[in-house]
C-alpha cells in the first residue's frame, strides 16, 4: 500500500455528524418524485406530445440526488477527503500558480475550461436515433462516468501537487502506459481540433453573415487585448463588457453586411474557410497571448455562462413540445444517415462532452488541483461542474428535438448525398421516412435568412435553429428569428476558436517538450524557430485532417466525428485506468469498482467501436471496408459510386479511409497498451508486491478553512463568523458573504 | 449583514471571478508571506500576469 496517509485514522475524519433531519427526508422524497415522475413520461409517452420541460426536470431531479448521495459518498467514504490536510494551494502558495481561490470562483473558472462547443455537438448529432437514447446517456453517463471521471482525477492530482494526468501515468502506472498515455493526448488534440474546425466550416460556408461576425471577433479581441495592456490594465469587466457589446453589434451587423455590397467579399466557400481558419491558427498560437488569446478568453468565458443561462430560462419560458420520436428506427438498424452505426456502441461515441469526457481529465489535473482550498471542495468542482456540463448537453438535445424532424435530416444528412437541389433534398428525406417539402425547406432557409439549410451538418447549424426557435419565442418573435440564429452560430464558432487557438499553443508545447528530450535547445518556447516550426507542424496535422473533411465525397463530419468520440473516450480510458490504479495502490481497493465499472463499461464501448469502425464489412460503416468497395471500383473501371461522381473523387475516398482507419486502430491499440499495463499493476498491487511509490504528498496540516459546498450550510456560517470575530482563517474564504455561484445542484456538505 | 454589504460582497465575487481581483490579491500575499519585501506595480504586475501565459498554456476543452 501506498499512502501517506496515518493509519490512525482509517476512515478520515467524520463528516459532520449523520441527523435524521425531517425536513431533510420531505425535500429529497419530493426530489426523487419529480425525477420519478419526469422519467416516466419522457421514457412512456409514445405518440402524445411530450414537453421538453420532462427532460429538463428528469436530468435536475437525477443530478441533485447524484450529487447528493453518490458524490458524498465517493467523497466521503472512498476517497476520504482530508479537510485537516492542506492542499497544494495552501502548502505551496505562491501567489501565483498556486494560489487557494474561492470555491465559487473555481467552480466557475473550471466550468469555463472543460465546457464548450462539445457538449453543444454531440448530442445534435446523436438526436438521429430519437430523444431517448441520448437523454439516457447523457444522463447516467454523467452521474456514473463523467463527473467521477473528474471528480477522482481531480483528487488524486491534488494529493500530488497538482501533476498532471501524463504525469500520474508514468509515475503510478509505469512507463509504457505513460507514453501511450502522452500519444493519446497529442493525437486527441488533433483530431480534437480538426473536427471542431470542420463544425465551424459547415457552420460558416456561404453565409456571410456568419462569417463576417465571426471576422470581427478577431479585431474586438485585438482592441480588448490593447485596452488591457496599455490604456487600463486589470479591467477586465470593464473591457469584457464592451467586447461583449460590440460582439453582439457585430451580429447585427452581419444581417447588414449580407444585405450589402460587402456579401461577396464574405461569402466563402468551405476550402476558403479552411486555409483562413489555418493561417489564423498559426498566427493566434505565436503571437503574444495579451494581443488575441487572452481577451478572446474572457469574451468566451463571458458569452458562455451567459449563453446557459439565457437557454435554460427560455427552455422553462417557452415549454416547447419535443417533435423527433423517442426512438427512430436508426437506433436498431444502424443505417443512420448523421453517422453510421447502430445505439450500442455509437451514442456513446457520438456523444462523449456532456456525459463522459476524457479531455476534462487534463483540467481536472492541471490548473484546478493548484487552485483548490479545500480536499471536500472535489466534490462541488470535480463533480457539480461535470453535472452543469451534462445539463448544457441535455439543453442542446433538447434544441436539436424540438425542430421539424424533416429538417433536421435535411440539415444533417452530408449535402454530397442530398443533392443539388431542395426537390432533390426533399425526397431524400422522404425516402429516410420522414416528411419535408422543397418549399418548407426553403421557408426554414429564408426565416434565418440564410441561403440554404440542406446540409449544413456538424451539428452547430441544427443547435442554431432549435435555439433560434426557442428564443425568439421567448424574445422578439419572427422579428429576431435570423438574429437568435447567427447569435447562437456566432457563440458556437466562438467557444471553438478559443480551443482552436489554446489547443493549438498547447500541442505546440507538447511537441517542444517531446522534441526537446533529444535536442534540448528545441525546448525553450521563446525561441522562435522551434515555436514557429512546432507551430506549423501542429496547425499542419490538424488543417490536413480538416481538409480532408471538407472535402469528402462522402461527407466530412459522418467520417471524422466517429474517431473524435473515440479519441476522446480512449483518454476516458486513460483517466479512468489511473484513478483505478490510484484507488488500489492507495489502500482503497475495496472502492475500486466506483472507476473500474465505468473504465469496463467505457473500454468496452471504445473498443466495440474501433473494431467495428475498422473491421464492419458493410461500407457505410466499416473504413477499411469503404476503402475496399471504393478501390475494387475503380479496379473494375468504374467512374462514380455512390456520391463520389469522378475517378478523382473516388480515389479520395480510398485514401481518407485509408487514413481513417490506420488512426481508428492506432487509438484501438493504445487503449489496449493502457489497460494491459494497468491490469499488470492492479494485479501487483493487489499481491502486495513493492511498485512504484508514486508521488503521493506527505500530510501537511491546514491552517486554512472554508466552505466545501457553493452555499455555505448553517454551521458553516456560524464556523465562520466566530473565525471572523477570532481573526483567523483564510484571506476572504468566509462563507458568509454572498450565496452566489451559478445554477448547480446547490450542494452544501450536510 | 445589510442588503448594501450583500450586494458588495455580491460584486467582489463578479470581480474575483473575472479576475480584476487578482492585484488586490498579489499585495495582500506579499503583505502576508513576504512583508516589508517590494512588490511589483499594478502596471508592472498585470502585464507579468499575462506574459505567464505565454509560457504556461492551458487547454480548453470541448
Amino acid at each position: 500500500m501506498v499512502t501517506t496517509e496515518k493509519p490512525s485514522e482509517p476512515d478520515g475524519p467524520a463528516p459532520s455528524r449523520r441527523r435524521r433531519d425531517p425536513k431533510q427526508i420531505a425535500i429529497w422524497t419530493a426530489v426523487a418524485l419529480v425525477g420519478a415522475v419526469a422519467w416516466g413520461i419522457v421514457a412512456i409517452a409514445r405518440g402524445e406530445d411530450v414537453s421538453a420541460a420532462w427532460l429538463v426536470f428528469a436530468a435536475v431531479a437525477s443530478y441533485a440526488i447524484a450529487y447528493r448521495f453518490y458524490s458524498r459518498f465517493i467523497a466521503h467514504k472512498a476517497l476520504r477527503v482530508d479537510d485537516t490536510r492542506a492542499t497544494p494551494a495552501e502548502r505551496l502558495n505562491d501567489g501565483q500558480d498556486y494560489q487557494p481561490t474561492d470555491r465559487r470562483v473555481l467552480f466557475g473558472h473550471h466550468f469555463a475550461a472543460i465546457a464548450g462547443a462539445g457538449p453543444l455537438v454531440g448530442p445534435v448529432l446523436a438526436a438521429q436515433l430519437g430523444y431517448l437514447p441520448g437523454t439516457l446517456w447523457i444522463i447516467i453517463g454523467v452521474i456514473f462516468a463523467g463527473a467521477v471521471q473528474d471528480m477522482v482525477t481531480l483528487f488524486f492530482s491534488t494529493r500530488r501537487g497538482g501533476r498532471s494526468l501524463g504525469q500520474m501515468a508514468r509515475e503510478e502506472i509505469g512507463p509504457i502506459g505513460g507514453i501511450a498515455a502522452m500519444i493519446a493526448v497529442l493525437a486527441i488534440m488533433i483530431i480534437l481540433l480538426a473536427v471542431l474546425a470542420l463544425v465551424v466550416v459547415q457552420a460558416l460556408a456561404d453565409s456571410p453573415w456568419g462569417t463576417f461576425s465571426l471576422a470581427m471577433t478577431i479585431p474586438i479581441a485585438l482592441f480588448m487585448g490593447f485596452y488591457l495592456r496599455y490604456l487600463r490594465p486589470g479591467k477586465i469587466l470593464e473591457v469584457s463588457t464592451m467586447g461583449v457589446a460590440l460582439l453582439l453589434l457585430a451580429i447585427v451587423a452581419g444581417g447588414w453586411v449580407q444585405e450589402s455590397g460587402l456579401a461577396d467579399t464574405f461569402t466563402l466557400s468551405g476550402n476558403q474557410l479552411t486555409l483562413a481558419l489555418v493561417i489564423y491558427g498559426f498566427i493566434a498560437s505565436v503571437l503574444p497571448v495579451w494581443m488575441l488569446l487572452a481577451p478572446r478568453d474572457y469574451l468566451s468565458s463571458f458569452m458562455k455562462i451567459g449563453v446557459v443561462v439565457l437557454l435554460a430560462v427560455s427552455i422553462l419560458v417557452a415549454w416547447p413540445s419535443l417533435q423527433l420520436p423517442a426512438f427512430t428506427e436508426f437506433a436498431s438498424n444502424g443505417a443512420g444517415p448523421v453517422t453510421a452505426g447502430s445505439l450500442f456502441p455509437f451514442v456513446f461515441i457520438t456523444i462523449a462532452c456532456g456525459a463522459l469526457s476524457g479531455f476534462h481529465a487534463l483540467v481536472a489535473s492541471g490548473t484546478t488541483p493548484k487552485l483548490i482550498q479545500k480536499e471536500s471542495q472535489i466534490r462541488v468542482i470535480g463533480y457539480g461542474a461535470m453535472l452543469t456540463e451534462s445539463f448544457v448537453a441535455i439543453m442542446a438535445l433538447v434544441a436539436a428535438c424540438i425542430i421539424d424532424p424533416g429538417l433536421y435530416f435535411a440539415m444533417n444528412v452530408p449535402a454530397t448525398a442530398l443533392g443539388p437541389t431542395l426537390e432533390s433534398a426533399s425526397a431524400y428525406v422522404t425516402n429516410l421516412g420522414f416528411q419535408i417539402t422543397p418549399a418548407e425547406l426553403a421557408a426554414a432557409a429564408q426565416a434565418v435568412e440564410e441561403q440554404t439549410l440542406i446540409g449544413r451538418t456538424g451539428g452547430a447549424p441544427t443547435l442554431a435553429v432549435g435555439l433560434s426557435t426557442i428564443l425568439s419565442e421567448v424574445f422578439g418573435g419572427d422579428a429576431l428569428r435570423a438574429f437568435w440564429y447567427h447569435f447562437a452560430i456566432m457563440f458556437e464558432a466562438l467557444f471553438i476558436l478559443t480551443t482552436v487557438d489554446a489547443g493549438t499553443r498547447v500541442g505546440r508545447f507538447m511537441l517542444q517538450d517531446t522534441v526537446g528530450l533529444v535536442w534540448p535547445r528545441y525546448k525553450d518556447t521563446s525561441w522562435k524557430p522551434a515555436a514557429w516550426s512546432a507551430s506549423a507542424v501542429i496547425v499542419g496535422l490538424w488543417g490536413y485532417l480538416l481538409f480532408i473533411g471538407v472535402n469528402d465525397p462522402l461527407g466530412g463530419i459522418n467520417q471524422l466525428f466517429p474517431l473524435f468520440g473515440i479519441a476522446n473516450q480512449l483518454l476516458a480510458a486513460v483517466a479512468l485506468a489511473v484513478c483505478t490504479t490510484l484507488l488500489i495502490k492507495s489502500g482503497r481497493a475495496k472502492y475500486a469498482w466506483i472507476t473500474l465499472v465505468p473504465l469496463a463499461w467505457d473500454a468496452v464501448v471504445t473498443i466495440t467501436a474501433s473494431f467495428q469502425k475498422i473491421f464492419s464489412g458493410n461500407p457505410k460503416l466499416g473504413f477499411w471496408a469503404q476503402r475496399t468497395q471504393y478501390q475494387e471500383a475503380l479496379e473494375a473501371g468504374k467512374t462514380s459510386l455512390g456520391s463520389a461522381k469522378s475517378v478523382e473523387a473516388m480515389e479520395r475516398v480510398v485514401f481518407n479511409s485509408t487514413v481513417t482507419t490506420t488512426l481508428t486502430a492506432l487509438f484501438a491499440i493504445l487503449i489496449l497498451i493502457v489497460l494491459a499495463d494497468s491490469v499488470r499493476v492492479w494485479i501487483a498491487a493487489l499481491q502486495g508486491r513493492p511498485l512504484s511509490s508514486g508521488s503521493e504528498d506527505p500530510y501537511t496540516r491546514s491552517e486554512l478553512w472554508a466552505p466545501s459546498g457553493l452555499v455555505p450550510t448553517r454551521e458553516e456560517r456560524e464556523h465562520s463568523r466566530e473565525l471572523a470575530g477570532s481573526g483567523t482563517g483564510g484571506r476572504g474564504t468566509g462563507g458568509s458573504g454572498t450565496a452566489g455561484g451559478s445554477g448547480t445542484t446547490g450542494g452544501a456538505g450536510s | 449583514m445589510s442588503v448594501r454589504e450583500r450586494l458588495d460582497a455580491a460584486w467582489q465575487l463578479v470581480r474575483e471571478m473575472a479576475g480584476e481581483r487578482d492585484y488586490e490579491n498579489y499585495l495582500a500575499h506579499r503583505a502576508a508571506h513576504h512583508p516589508g519585501e517590494p512588490v511589483r506595480g499594478e502596471r508592472e504586475f498585470w502585464r507579468e500576469r499575462t506574459d505567464r501565459q505565454d509560457r504556461n498554456p492551458t487547454a480548453r476543452c470541448c
